[in-house]
């Protein structure tokens, strides 16, 4: 058992009751076991009693793959604590598989000593076989490593369903709450959100509501009378900062991040955008918000998405596309028409597992440089990227911000991880927020009493001048223009000097955003340059390094372009800078050829997020190699 | 957003005239579409500020940039996307979209049905010259099979698309054809798509001199237009030919076919009906011809009274206000549960 602090404290009548400081757990099962959802529902009666944590949900393209196979399994891991973490844990101590296929494609993540709880009904030859087993492990001494718990939750459940009147198929579908019921014993959860949840989510079928109350308390009830487990744990709440908490997910995060954007800029939201894994759910989540005046269409296609938005923009709405990998190319087009205009456009990448169609479920951070440079001519995109889901709020806010008040597409980058994977989220107070409200233009500016869209401030920012303003009529488009008025030009030095004057405007940007800051030991020689999702790996693998003696600081970078204007003499400081990214090295290469530092790459292109000892172990493996 | 205080009753074509100076070959079929919607514009009285209009590549969507109006010279094929997000978040505009046969129906040609079938309320104009003139003619989707060209020297083997047809199959509420050079007939068509609340579709035949030069001759030249233009009018016996000596019948299985009035007597020749709300016989008409090389329809095909995509959706959200009141940060940053953390 992970971080075991406390001696056994006997507590009659109950088993004895372990103190530990943080524990990782793995639900297992075939991606229709309800997993997810049991995980869910784990997390929240954790976040409830107050631990700190961070979730991983980890799940198969297709929605039903074959039962029983290894290409089926789905999985959601949760890390909680009684101190302040930030990744979902390297390996977890606790696996629940509800087949032999779950147990199979998990079984190599744990550590000799973790525990494993197995459906062991599930444990029949055709499972076994489905999964590649020739002989059942439960049996066979393969799992010696472990503490292995076989529970025959199937029959259990359909036992104690059978008594709320559930037919035997429909009573087996409970047993992903058997199996909640029986985690939540051996962590000391509270089961009473569960019951609950139940009972609104399933109230209107009572058959279902009762089996799976049934099936909840059974599991529960399992651990408590069995006397198969030695022990319960507990984990205590953790000390987060004071105030009102709930959880949640990158993708709600940016929905709602854009939401408070639009009310912080006083326009209306206008959301385009065209169903793709992982970005759907913020389509989803901003639909129901309709009181809020955001408009959502789902479009034809990504390009008519962005099309669309770029439309709404044209008409003075907050206009965003949310996408993932194959539709940020579809959407480049629209993205250097939206550069030409000098309109702002925002649009969000749920990055994920690529090229092509990739790994449409699993997690990747290879979108930069399509985002940077993903498009024909010079097409300068201010970049944005989120490091937690919690901060996806507010970095899909700032995003925002810049694009409305430099006129301007804005990306803003965000993975599968982020999106899905949930942490502790203390909620703001709307009050607080700096807003950034949009003064359209309303008269002429020009020397005649005419309108000059491309008239620009001292930031270089043009104009935003709408439909339905008499007296500012003008047309913009994708051709070249002169600067000022707009009129298409073909003068060669025009060109040349539109190009610069667009890329010094998304420059400048530099001059709004805050400066980087340093994270970690003052005087250490090796710097940890992370963006995205990275940043709780990066986080926790230096503070693993610092437990054995190495010393490191870190940078995180929320603005990818323009980077904060202090980033070159930050990265001078050290003689060592190293880039983890779920790449091949992207970031790493822009800090090469932007200041000329020799930035080390450490890659990890696995779907999965990196783990704190990845990190660790890479930067001890520099501190052993410098002199 | 200002709202229009300016009389527009005043206004002249010279109003909705830019001082760009246009660059369409001389000739082309295009300047009488712009003289002809700018004079419309002015007898419809139209704002100038309320009035947009959005392109895409080719050589008609340089127009927006002839048009004092507001303006947006798009991406290829991407302009009815781009009207469809600008009218549903500002149903208070008149927007306007400019096509051509490549544009619309090549490239666009999923954004082109999409706009229709969603009925957003917008005025697709189609410059339909039957050729890529931009960049120098290629054979387009509406160009005749064996079309020969610079990029089928040995003709085309593409079937064309009929885009009357077309429209009516991705079920447009307001589906017209006319002719560049028929102005009179062009402004009533225009006056008709711009009443018409939704999305409303206006082929036009455009002759470009140039890459495809007399391509509609035989429906709009002079010595066989009478034999070749079936005019639809509203409530009128569908009759045409230089003695209005045929007519159209349709036979019971629906399709249209050209008769001899004398043959089957006055009685029998249908009647135009364009606000029929089933569209078949609006497409059996379409299927008369499959472009300039006989007989013809020419005029509204359909139109009919549907909601309005943009209507819609700003009614779902007055709704939604209505239900729930104006949103509230602090209460939706809490949906799902919450829990809090002591000093």
């Amino acid at each position: 058992m992970a971080n075991d602090t406390t001696a056994v404290d006997e507590r009659p009548p109950g088993r004895p009751v372990r103190r530990l400081e943080n524990v990782v757990v793995r639900f297992a099962g075939d991606s229709g076991d309800g997993m997810q959802l049991t995980g869910d529902r784990f997390t929240l009666a954790s976040a409830v009693f107050g631990n700190d944590l961070v979730t991983f949900p980890n799940f198969p393209a297709e929605i039903r793959a074959p039962a029983g196979t290894l290409a089926g399994v789905s999985s959601f891991q949760v890390h909680f604590s009684d101190y302040d973490i930030h990744t979902p844990g390297d390996a977890p101590n606790v696996l629940v598989a509800m087949n032999p296929a779950a147990l199979r494609a998990n079984i190599d993540d744990l550590a000799p000593g973790s525990t494993v709880i197995v459906n062991s009904d599930a444990f029949e030859e055709r499972n076994l076989h489905k999964a590649g087993y020739e002989t059942n492990p439960l049996e066979d001494g393969s799992l010696e490593a472990y503490q292995v718990y076989p529970v025959p939750m199937t029959s259990l459940t359909v036992e104690v369903a059978k008594d709320v009147g559930a037919k035997p198929r429909e009573a087996e579908r409970s047993k992903n709450f058997f199996a909640l019921g029986l985690v939540s014993w051996m962590y000391s959860r509270p089961i009473e959100p569960t019951v609950a949840w139940n009972e609104e989510k399933f109230g209107k079928n009572r058959t279902v509501a009762e089996s799976n109350l049934a099936a909840l308390k059974a599991g529960w009830n399992f651990g408590e009378t069995a006397e198969v487990f030695a022990a319960r744990f507990e984990v205590e709440p953790a000390h987060l900062a004071a105030g009102e908490y709930r959880s949640i997910n990158g993708n709600t995060a940016t929905a709602y991040g854009i939401i408070t954007a639009g009310q912080l800029a006083g326009i209306p939201v206008f959301l385009a955008s065209y169903p793709i894994t992982p970005a759907s759910d913020i389509l989803h989540e901003l639909a129901r918000h309709k009181n809020f005046g955001v408009r959502t269409m789902q479009a034809e296609d990504e390009i008519a998405a962005a099309g669309a938005a770029l439309g709404a923009a044209f008409g003075g709405h907050l206009a965003v596309t949310t996408t993932s990998g194959p539709g940020l190319d579809l959407k480049s087009e629209t993205l250097g028409l939206a550069v030409q205009l000098e309109m702002p456009l925002l649009v969000v990448d749920v990055q994920r597992g690529g090229p092509s169609t990739g790994l449409p479920t699993k997690t990747e951070q290879a979108d930069l440089l399509a985002a940077m440079f993903g498009r024909h001519g010079e097409s300068p995109i201010p970049v944005v990227a989120a490091r937690t889901p919690g901060d996806c709020f507010s970095a899909v806010i700032e995003a925002a911000r810049i694009a409305v008040e430099h006129m301007t597409p804005v990306i803003f980058l965000t993975d599968g991880y982020l999106a899905n994977g949930s942490e502790p989220w203390m909620i703001p107070d709307p009050e607080e927020f700096e807003p950034f409200p949009v003064s359209f233009a309303t008269e002429p500016n020009g020397p005649d009493g005419s309108f000059l869209p491309y008239l620009r401030d001292d930031r270089l920012v043009r104009p935003w001048g709408l439909p339905g303003t008499a007296g500012l009529e003008h047309r913009i488009g994708g051709l070249e223009h002169e600067d000022v008025t707009g009129n298409v030009s073909y003068v060669p030095e025009n060109h040349d000097y539109m190009i610069r004057i667009r890329a010094a405007k998304i420059e400048r940007i530099a001059d709004d955003i805050p400066l980087v800051e340093v994270e970690g030991d003052p005087d250490a020689d090796i710097l940890v340059v992370g963006w995205g999702s990275t940043y709780g790996a990066i986080k926790a693998g230096l503070t693993q390094a610092r437990e054995e003696g190495v010393q490191s600081a870190q940078v995180h970078l929320r603005h990818l372009n323009p980077f904060p204007s202090n980033l070159a003499e930050v990265l001078e400081r050290y003689e060592v800078v190293l880039v983890p990214e779920m790449n091949t090295g992207q970031l790493a290469s822009l800090l090469r050829s932007r200041f000329l530092v020799d930035a080390r790459t450490l890659s990890k292109m696995q779907g999965v997020p990196f783990t704190a000892g990845e990190i660790a172990s890479e930067v001890e493996k520099l501190a052993k190699e410098r002199p | 957003m200002t709202e229009a205080t300016k009389e527009s009753t005043a206004l002249t074509r010279k109003d909705f005239q830019t001082d760009q100076e246009v660059r369409w070959c001389p000739g082309c079929g295009d300047y009488t579409i712009l003289a002809s919607v700018q004079n419309f514009l002015v007898e419809a009285g139209a704002q100038p500020e309320k009035t947009v209009f959005i392109s895409g590549i080719g050589c008609s969507s340089r127009f927006p940039y002839y048009m004092n109006t507001y303006g947006m010279h798009g991406i290829h094929g991407r302009a009815p996307a781009i009207a469809t997000g600008l009218a549903a978040a500002r149903p208070d505009l008149d927007v306007w979209v400019i096509t051509g046969d490549g544009d619309a129906l090549s490239i666009g040609g999923n954004h082109f049905i999409h706009a229709l079938r969603r009925n957003v309320d917008l005025k697709i104009l189609l410059f339909n010259n039957q050729i890529y003139g931009l960049t120098k003619g290629q054979y387009s989707p509406t160009s005749e099979e064996g079309k020969v060209t610079k990029s089928t020297p040995f003709g085309s083997i593409d079937h064309p698309f009929n885009p009357i047809s077309l429209a009516l199959g991705a079920e447009a509420t307001f589906v017209a054809r006319t002719l560049d050079s028929d102005r009179p007939h062009t402004a009533e068509v225009l006056r008709a798509a711009h009443a018409h609340r939704g999305a409303a579709f206006v082929e036009i035949w455009q002759n470009c001199n140039v890459f495809n030069d007399k391509a509609f001759e035989l429906v709009t030249g002079k010595a066989t237009r009478d034999q070749n233009q079936i005019r639809l009018r509203p409530g009128e016996p569908l009759r045409f030919g230089p003695e209005n000596e045929k007519g159209i019948v349709f036979t019971s299985h629906g399709r249209a076919e050209i008769v001899v009035v004398a043959e089957v007597g006055q009685d029998a020749i249908a009647v135009h009906d364009a606000h029929r709300d089933d569209p078949s016989l609006a497409f059996s008409l379409s299927r008369l011809s499959s472009g300039p090389y006989g007989p013809t329809p020419i005029g509204i095909f359909r139109q009919v009274e549907r909601p309005t995509y943009d209507e819609q959706m700003a009614q779902q959200l007055a709704a939604a206000q209505e239900r729930g009141g104006p949103g509230d940060l602090a209460a939706l940053y809490r949906t799902g549960g919450t829990w809090t953390v002591e000093a």
